[in-house]
């Protein structure tokens, strides 16, 4: 493969029914770079990568994947990458080296050089002790590192995860970062979704924001947190009455109008002021003598995201999930 | 734990096989049955003991045609429900795949063409064959036994082999037309189940009263009980004449349903698939 883009998609788009799931979609990944995909559930992330992975035809639309062009050479893509699904698709009623050896099987590395190179991986997971268990007795960050280690059986040029973390509690998801790291270290080239800004901010070099199925977004981590203003001031008042005259100090300190939750008596307004931000309203808020539960900065979230980009919340559901699509639209 | 080499691509060297391919996830379905217990229960112990509960339970109480021994009469019957029941497991096995995501697994990687169905195919055709051999001992325990030439025994297991490969592609079109493992349940409780009883599987024809004695007689289980009765030389299988066509004729009329099946069910079925895995 000598080209520079491990993913080149041009104009890709994916209708169920009514529903368009991917509008006119453009990618560039290049070789040896980590891309995220950032939305909420059904924003059409699953949709990009199952029609990258030749899984689902694109209705328009054409895209070059790891050399391969996804019309023309689907096994030759298939030949080039590594997926690893939304719900970790190993095999539970195989042990971990059953399930690796397969793939490598499925991959035609011969029964031996699947089984060694089983093993190495099974070694390199950390999963050497477990390797003859059966996965239904994995915990989900162990099915999570096998699933993964799944992907790596050939050796592939790129490879596709698809929410590699949702579903893990911390520990399991920081340590899934580790191994992430390590590969991304190597050099692999990634494609990941996520719904989590800071995941995408951790691993990637490009964010690309999608909602309803279109790209709304991109760039590194850092400028998008700049479109949004860096960190929040995040206060929660004591009294809804006072919610009036907090808005009114907030506006003048961080000179930006901030976003009011009546319901949760909070404010939240964009702030590059650091700590003196929060002195100086915290000054004002005990001169006039107001009380509030909560006052401090936070990291933006997805949700802050599309706040910004789109003026609205990120609203889960808006397109179907994948399991939802029911088969016969298809 | 960090420092994960990506390794050496020479490694990627053979090229797709159909037959390799089919048989590395045949050999997924097979140790599949033998880690669940309840499916190894189906293949083995289940079989067994419907041999020995009909032989034991309804042996003195229904009358065989022409006289003879019920064991005996039973045998057609029993092997021909199995090889029906044989459709669940290829079924339920496909809805389990699709739901848990292995199908998209399997398509991720450069397989040839067809073999996670080829696969599917072949360890079903095998798990249903597995308790034709049980049964078979079993039976010949408890007093079963062929009165014919060795030509006809084998044209008898060669049939029940070519009704399971047809059963096969009864079970992959359940199996992509109906989304969930337990609405296939729903399905073969309703419909497939009551299609091995309203049959001379357990009983003759003449003692079902109408209409079940015409749908028993024109029943594709009823002929392929009745060929089996008729090639073993056992009890219930000498030919009908005078009676409906498939009763005069029973190998023929299995034989036309088994190659009707395949040649309907597995294009068909084929088709089904595909529109269910490509969402």
């Amino acid at each position: 493969m000598t080209e520079t883009n491990a993913i080149e998609a041009r104009g890709l788009v994916k209708r169920y029914g009514e529903k368009t799931a991917l509008d006119r979609f453009d990618l560039d990944v290049p070789r040896g770079s980590v891309c995220a995909l950032l939305g909420p559930n059904g924003a059409g992330k699953t949709t990009a990568v199952r029609l990258l992975t030749t899984l689902t035809r694109p209705d328009a639309g054409t895209a070059r994947v790891a050399g391969c062009d996804i019309h023309d050479d689907p096994v030759g893509v298939r030949r080039g990458i590594g997926l690893a699904a939304q719900d970790a698709t190993v095999d539970e009623l195989l042990t971990g080296h059953e399930n690796l050896t397969m793939i490598g099987e499925l991959h035609h590395l011969g029964r031996a050089s699947a089984r060694a190179r089983a093993d190495v991986l099974l070694e390199q997971f950390s999963l050497a002790d477990t390797g003859r268990k059966l996965v239904r007795d994995y915990s989900g960050g162990m099915r999570r590192r096998l699933d993964l280690a799944a992907t790596l059986v050939a050796a592939p040029d790129l490879l596709f995860l698809d929410e590699p973390t949702t579903g893990l509690d911390p520990r399991a998801r920081s340590e899934l970062w580790t191994v992430l790291d390590g590969l991304v270290a190597s050099g692999a080239t990634i494609l990941l979704t996520t719904q989590y800004l800071e995941e995408a901010d951790h691993l990637a070099d490009e964010i690309v924001v999608i909602d309803h199925g279109r790209a709304i977004a991109r760039g590194d981590a850092r400028s998008l947190k700049r479109q949004i203003g860096g960190d929040q001031l995040h206060i929660v008042c004591a009294h809804a009455g006072d919610l009036p005259a907090v808005a009114e100090i907030l506006e003048r300190v961080c000179r930006a109008a901030p976003a009011v939750d009546r319901q949760e008596r909070s404010l939240t307004v964009p702030t590059d002021g650091g700590p003196g931000a929060v002195a100086a309203v915290a000054g004002e808020l005990a001169d006039r003598a107001i009380a509030v539960e909560d006052l401090g900065l936070r990291q933006p979230t997805l949700d802050d995201v599309f706040l910004t980009l789109t003026g609205l919340p990120a609203q889960d559901g808006a397109q179907p999930a994948h399991d939802e699509i029911p088969s016969e639209v298809a | 734990m960090a420092d994960v080499p990506v390794p050496a691509r020479a490694a990627r060297a053979g090229r797709a096989s159909a037959a390799g391919d089919t048989w590395v996830i045949a050999r997924r379905g097979l140790r599949h049955m033998q880690r669940q217990p309840e499916a190894l229960v189906d293949a083995t112990i289940q079989p067994i003991m419907f041999v020995l509960l009909f032989a034991f339970v309804f042996g003195g109480a229904i009358g065989v045609p022409g006289g003879g021994s019920y064991k005996e009469f039973l045998m057609g019957g029993i092997f021909a429900q199995t090889l029906v029941f044989g459709a669940f497991g290829v079924a339920i096995a496909l809805a389990n795949d699709r739901r848990n995501g292995a199908i998209d697994r399997f398509h991720s990687l450069p397989i040839a063409r067809g073999s996670v169905l080829g696969g599917h195919a072949v360890a079903s055709l095998i798990k249903s064959l597995l308790p034709i051999v049980l049964m078979s001992i079993t039976g010949l325990i408890i007093g079963w036994r062929v009165h014919t030439s060795a030509a006809q025994v084998a044209a008898a297991y060669g049939l029940m082999v070519a009704f399971s490969f047809a059963m096969v592609w009864v079970g992959v079109l359940l199996g992509s037309v109906v989304a969930t493992p337990e609405a296939v349940q729903g399905v073969g409780f309703v419909v497939i189940f009551p299609l091995t009883f309203i049959a001379t599987t357990f009983v003759p024809a003449r003692s079902l009263p109408e209409p079940l004695r015409t749908v028993a007689e024109w029943n594709p289980v009823s002929t392929m009980s009745d060929s089996l009765r008729h090639l073993f030389g056992n009890p219930g299988g000498a030919i009908h004449h005078g009676g409906p066509w498939p009763q005069q004729h029973p190998i023929g009329y299995t034989v036309i349903w088994i190659a009707a099946i395949v040649l309907l069910c597995a294009p068909l079925a084929v088709r089904w698939y595909k529109r269910s895995i490509a969402g």
